[in-house]
């Protein structure tokens, strides 16, 4: 049992990680990293909005009929979506004026309909929810590394204006990393999205190489080892 | 027994040029144009050069080694240090050590090594670099100097050339707008170009590159003699050129005969900016542009055009980078389309006759098709 939510855990936050191994969601990624703060942001809604559409489509898996389940899935998490979008709008403005129409195409993004069609609708409450919260806090990962990427080589800060996300207690994440820098407006822009994604995905894949050949070495040294002896 | 054994060799001619003689041919037809602009701009010029190749071929040899390949042999094959000498001609000449130094960094890592290394990537790396510095430093990458010929009074002295560089040392008065720049501002401001021409440099110092501009763009007459020394060695062809100079100069004279007051002519288009660095030097990679002679010339008219109208009505004063790469994505495309005649074949891939007679694979091939 525990060993099925460690395989949970590992397949969110790494192994099957949204961004760097499903690739998935790539346009969010692109249009709202361009800082730390942005990324994180957007991050944790859809962390929201994954944990609790991946909790309603477990409850109706028995009665959503496989003809019907896409439209009914979409439903889902379009309520979902505008309760967040109305929710954020309420309480954290600054944010929500920043994230502006990334917040609604929540809705279309691919990550919530793949999981609820490879996970949610297959498995039961719990397992559901904690595969929601992992992905999404996979998929945050991935857009808080690709914003410090962007955010240090575009501008030489770190999650600035962090403090209109999380409240003034979090001033001090509001760091400036290079002082007097002119700034690289490429990394800003799109095109820098991509390149960042490129070293990012290149960077986790020998980072992957690494971990297999260090197991297989660890393997090997458990194979040679001589079975103890029986009296 | 058989009489059929296995080639010990595909059987290919051998072109007898390397990559490293071509690469090195395409150098010395540069040279002329590069030592005009170091006469031009004097010392400043000299060290963005230098700058520029010594981190291209940094970034080459440490990207090579992290992709373990061979470093020397493929650093021996000058086309980094090609590439990096390209793209500072189209720098300004005296612009900030970094600038060169990103510049070579970018061009290699982002523009070649990235793809494949060298033969495998899909945009001119020199074009891609100052694509990258001009969007990302706009003021540093527009901000041009009057010439300031080497031995005149006001040529900056070897110190005063590495203050500029390393320091950012500026001398306002120096300090001018590019001739494509100086035309865009003045008539989006409403002004007749009747007007304007009497603060222009003249026709003939404008072919000969007294101007202010790039580092290595200005002389037109230098460059074309370099390009025709490239036709005449047949490194490239007279099609990419010929259609990308027609092309420009055609819209500009359409242009030009409508409305002279708006639009400026021909010779102007010609032997402003980076157009004949671009049509010789630029656009004729053998990597990034089409391989059919009809390929070459619709490449080379895309580019020619994507010039004229980037320079009228985009949002920049000069294209040729953009142009260059806007068609260097179109390449596969045209190559995809307009293929090569295979030997023994006509166009369309029926069989050549031989003694009225065809070949009977090629017969069947033919039947298939129809």
């Amino acid at each position: 049992m525990a060993n099925e939510y460690r395989q949970i855990i590992r397949n969110g936050l790494w192994d099957n990680n949204v961004t760097f191994t499903q690739m998935l969601a790539l346009c969010p990624l692109m249009a709202v990293t361009s800082t730390a703060t942005n990324g994180l942001g957007m991050g944790l809604a859809t962390t929201f909005v994954l944990i609790i559409s991946n909790m309603t489509i477990s409850i109706f898996r028995n009665v959503t009929t496989p003809e019907v389940r896409i439209p009914v899935f979409v439903l889902l998490i379009a309520a979902i979506v505008t309760l967040v979008d109305m929710a954020m709008n309420a309480w954290l403005h600054e944010l929500h004026k920043v994230l502006g129409l990334f917040i609604p195409l929540i809705v279309t993004n691919c990550a919530i309909l793949g999981r609820a069609e490879a996970f949610a609708s297959r498995n039961s409450v719990l397992p559901s929810m904690v595969d929601g919260l992992t992905m999404g806090l996979g998929f945050t990962f991935g857009l808080v590394v690709m914003g410090i990427v962007r955010e240090i080589t575009a501008s030489g800060t770190l999650f600035a204006n962090a403090s209109s996300l999380l409240g003034s207690t979090f001033s001090f994440m509001e760091v400036t990393i290079i002082h007097d820098y002119r700034g690289f407006l490429l990394m800003m822009l799109p095109p820098g999205g991509f390149l960042a994604m490129g070293f990012l995905l290149a960077g986790k894949r020998i980072l992957d190489k690494r971990i297999s050949a260090a197991n297989r070495r660890r393997q090997q040294i458990v194979n040679i080892t001589p079975a103890p002896q029986h009296a | 027994m058989s009489t059929i054994t296995t080639p010990l060799s595909g059987p290919h001619t051998h072109a007898q040029r390397s990559t490293g003689q071509i690469m090195a041919l395409v150098t010395f037809a540069l040279l002329p144009a590069t030592a005009f602009g170091f006469y031009l701009f004097g010392w400043p010029a000299f060290n963005l050069w230098l700058l520029t190749i010594v981190s291209a071929l940094l970034s080459e040899a440490v990207t090579l080694w992290i992709a373990r390949k061979p470093v020397l042999f493929y650093l021996g094959d000058g086309s980094a240090l090609l590439s990096a000498w390209l793209l500072a001609m189209t720098l300004p000449p005296w612009a900030p050590w970094w600038i060169a130094v990103m510049g070579g960094v970018i061009a290699i890592v982002l523009g070649k090594q990235v793809f494949g290394g060298i033969g495998q990537n899909l945009f001119n790396p020199a074009m891609l670099a100052r694509v990258v510095l001009l969007i990302s430093f706009p003021v540093e990458l527009t901000s041009w100097v009057t010439p300031q010929v080497i031995g005149g009074s006001t040529s900056p002295s070897f110190i005063e050339g590495l203050m500029i560089t390393f320091r950012g040392y500026t001398i306002d008065t120096v300090s001018s707008a590019s001739v494509l720049g100086h035309v865009r501002t003045e008539v989006s401001a409403g002004h007749h170009l009747s007007t304007l021409m009497s603060q222009m440099p003249s026709p003939e110092d404008m072919g000969l590159g007294f101007m202010s501009g790039s580092m290595g763009e200005t002389s037109a007459a230098f460059i074309i003699m370099g390009g025709i020394f490239l036709i005449y060695k047949r490194i490239i062809t007279w099609h990419i050129p010929a259609a990308m100079l027609a092309s420009t100069a055609l819209l500009a004279m359409i242009m030009h005969g409508a409305n002279p007051e708006r639009y400026v002519g021909a010779g102007f288009h010609l032997t402003a900016g980076g157009i004949m660095l671009g049509a010789f030097f630029i656009a004729t990679d053998l990597v990034t542009s089409p391989s059919t002679p009809l390929g070459k010339i619709i490449f080379g008219a895309g580019c020619g055009g994507l010039v004229y109208v980037i320079r009228t009505w985009g949002g920049y004063p000069e294209g040729v980078a953009f142009a260059v790469m806007l068609m260097n994505a179109m390449t596969p495309l045209i190559d995809h389309y307009i293929r090569p005649r295979i030997y023994g074949h006509k166009r369309r891939g029926v069989s050549l006759t031989y003694s009225g007679k065809r070949l009977e694979s090629a017969h069947k091939f033919e039947t298939k098709n129809d």
